[in-house]
């Protein structure tokens, strides 16, 4: 039964993924995007972290997209009129689909199973998820934690030099 | 409510990233509350603060410590790595004021935004935990995008900003995939953790996860270290930056992906040294030949150097793909000296282009000899070096990048390594024969030296000849930093 679900939602995500960069209109991209965001979040569920996928909601698919379509009508993109080089598109599918084959094939191989983590899944319930997320993040990756902020302090900074009309 | 156990927080391992993000951050205050309009003095006072932090990075030299649960560690390595960042952008300060002033742009925000790119270099080096080195990876890209596009009238800086942003954020895309299925095979981002794991299970050597993980990584550095065939971006990138960035870009963050991809690649995956050692092989002769090969064709000085920046990626890839400590200790002393000349190159480049970056053409060069000997003395020093001709760095880096290769028994790299120095000896010496030989179509006034320019050319001539006639020291230096 997961496994379908599973196999369902992947594809859409695969699909909506694809329309993103396929679609004409920018407003039917960005919906798109949600789209893929949405699909995110519900692998995010199966696999027994729904704080990430509140997150994926909440902040992708709700704050960021919201921005990025407010954009697209701000500025008035018209639709895209631009015919593609259809070269690019064979050269592109060509090569796209001999990596994919290569990955497959690579895949077969081998075992994938890697080291299983720490968490169980009774202890994310026990525990609460928020929490185990919450203590890792000021225990084990403190340090990653606090250089995010400089991170980002940098990027607005950068963001105002760029944008901004008269400095 | 249980309580939370601390790791064990060193805050003096991170002590030069702490005072040089707090001294950027006072930089960006200073520039908005102090009036006026001459911005240079943010330039020096950001000179001091590298110089306190260089002192403060130094002082941690010796045996190696770890913090925050070995997310991060102080070893002679990561110090010797953040020191060659730190010269790179006190030279790339120093060059900066005249072209900005020349080129009417901005300057108070530059200091700071390269004095963020350098913390994120040094923590690209100093970090053995895959988020950290990652951070450290996108503080510094994010500021290089807005460095490359800054002078924000001009179109080509416009274009190599934004080319350089998309291109990197791609490469970054692999990067962090790489970082998610080695964590994926391993169950650690800490490097000392994947490394006992992988001592522990033998298995995972052939488990799909671990080795793509390994290859997507290797792609993501070799994007910021430019190795053809990732080496896309960086002719248009170096040549549409303000020079100085240009400069800048080419030496610090350089040196950065290095500092990473070779702690990543020895400690993370040592396992699988055999593959990803051919693999190298193989990107060192490609970029080594393609980016001289390209070099050869280009009239812009800029671009050139940009192609010959390539190729000498190429020539540290040589001793990197040697995988023994001669070869490591020579990307060091390479990387080191590489800062010196190609700043120093750079900066009288500045010099030579008027506003709007015109004239800038080995043709336009034609004179420049005679009108401004010391100059073109100078520009000639910096150029044999970057040829490998004795009695220059160059030539000792070179040296010991070939030699460790032949050590480990790559006998036929180090011979396609010499082969391709050779072909590049004709385009830097190109350059020369239109400084020395020929005559001027036009009549060109060049400028002087700024005094802040001089103590740079002063700063990278000497550093250049010093590390050339007695590389002694600083060799000793690098082999004790790459002693893990």
């Amino acid at each position: 039964m997961e496994s379908i679900f599973f196999l369902v939602v992947a594809a859409v995500a695969v699909i909506s993924s694809i329309l993103v960069v396929t679609c004409k209109n920018p407003i039917n991209s960005a919906l798109s995007l949600v789209m893929t965001f949405f699909c995110l979040a519900t692998f995010y569920v199966m696999l027994d972290a729904p704080f990430m996928a509140a997150t994926q909601v909440i902040v992708y698919a709700g704050a960021i997209m919201v921005l990025i379509i407010f954009v697209i009508m701000l500025l008035n993109v018209r639709v895209e009129t631009v015919k593609r080089g259809t070269h690019a598109v064979i050269a592109g599918s060509a090569i796209g689909l001999f990596i994919l084959f290569q990955t497959v094939w690579f895949l077969m191989k081998g075992s994938m199973t890697g080291k299983v983590g720490d968490m169980t899944k009774e202890q994310i319930v026990s525990v609460g998820h928020v929490e185990l997320i919450g203590k890792a993040l000021f225990t084990d990756f403190l340090l990653p934690f606090e250089v995010t902020s400089v991170l980002l302090l940098a990027a607005i900074v950068g963001a105002v030099i760029l944008a901004k009309k008269k400095i | 409510m249980e309580t939370i156990a601390m790791p064990a927080i060193n805050l003096a391992v991170i002590m030069p990233e702490i005072l040089l993000s707090c001294i950027a951050m006072v930089l960006l205050l200073v520039n908005v509350f102090v009036p006026g309009n001459n911005k240079a003095y943010l330039g020096y006072l950001s000179i001091i603060g590298l110089a306190v932090t260089a002192a403060s990075a130094v002082g941690g030299w010796g045996p190696s410590v770890s913090a925050f649960n070995g997310s991060v560690v102080q070893d002679n390595f990561a110090i010797f790595f953040k020191v060659i960042f730190l010269i790179s952008a006190g030279l790339a300060i120093l060059i900066s004021d005249r072209y900005m002033v020349q080129e009417d742009c901005n300057q108070g925000e530059l200091y700071p935004m390269i004095l963020f790119a350098t913390v994120g270099m040094m923590l690209m080096a100093s970090g053995t935990d895959l988020m950290v080195i990652f951070l450290g990876l996108e503080l510094l890209s994010i500021c290089l995008y807005v460095l490359a596009g800054w002078n924000r009238d001009n179109l080509k800086s416009n274009e190599a900003g934004l080319k350089y942003f998309l291109l990197g954020a791609f490469s970054t895309g692999f990067l962090l995939y790489g970082m998610a299925l080695t964590y994926g095979a391993t169950g650690s981002t800490k490097i000392q953790a994947i490394s006992s794991y992988v001592m522990g299970n033998p298995g995972v050597a052939s488990n799909p996860l671990f080795v793509v993980g390994m290859l997507l990584i290797a792609v993501g550095f070799s994007f910021k270290i430019a190795a053809a065939p990732f080496h896309m971006w960086t002719p248009d990138v170096y040549q549409g930056a303000p020079t100085p960035m240009t400069a800048f870009m080419s030496a610090g963050p350089k040196a950065a992906g290095f500092a990473a991809f070779i702690r990543v690649m020895i400690f993370a995956f040592p396992m699988l040294r055999a593959e990803w050692s051919d693999l190298l092989w193989i990107l060192a002769v490609l970029t080594m030949t393609v980016g001289n090969i390209i070099a050869l064709s280009q009239d812009n000085v800029k671009r050139m150097l940009a192609y010959s920046s390539i190729a000498h990626a190429g020539y540290a890839l040589v001793g990197f793909a040697a995988v023994n400590a001669e070869g490591a200790a020579g990307i060091l002393f390479y990387m080191l000296s590489y800062a010196f000349m190609n700043i120093g190159a750079f900066a009288v480049i500045i010099l030579i282009t008027k506003k709007g970056e015109v004239n800038g053409n080995v043709q336009d060069l034609a004179g420049f000899g005679h009108k401004k000997p010391l100059l073109a003395m100078v520009l000639s020093i910096f150029l044999f070096s970057l040829a490998g001709m004795p009695p220059t760095a160059g030539f000792i880096g070179k040296f010991y990048l070939f030699s460790a290769a032949i050590k480990a028994g790559y006998v036929w790299l180090a011979i396609i390594g010499v082969l391709n120095s050779a072909a590049s000896l004709y385009y830097y010496l190109r350059v020369m024969v239109f400084m020395y030989m020929k005559d001027p179509e036009e009549d060109f006034e060049w400028a002087g030296a700024t005094p802040a320019i001089a103590v740079c050319l002063l700063v990278a001539v000497g550093a250049t000849l010093v590390l050339g006639v007695v590389p002694g020291t600083v060799l000793e230096l690098a082999q004790k930093a790459v002693q893990f």
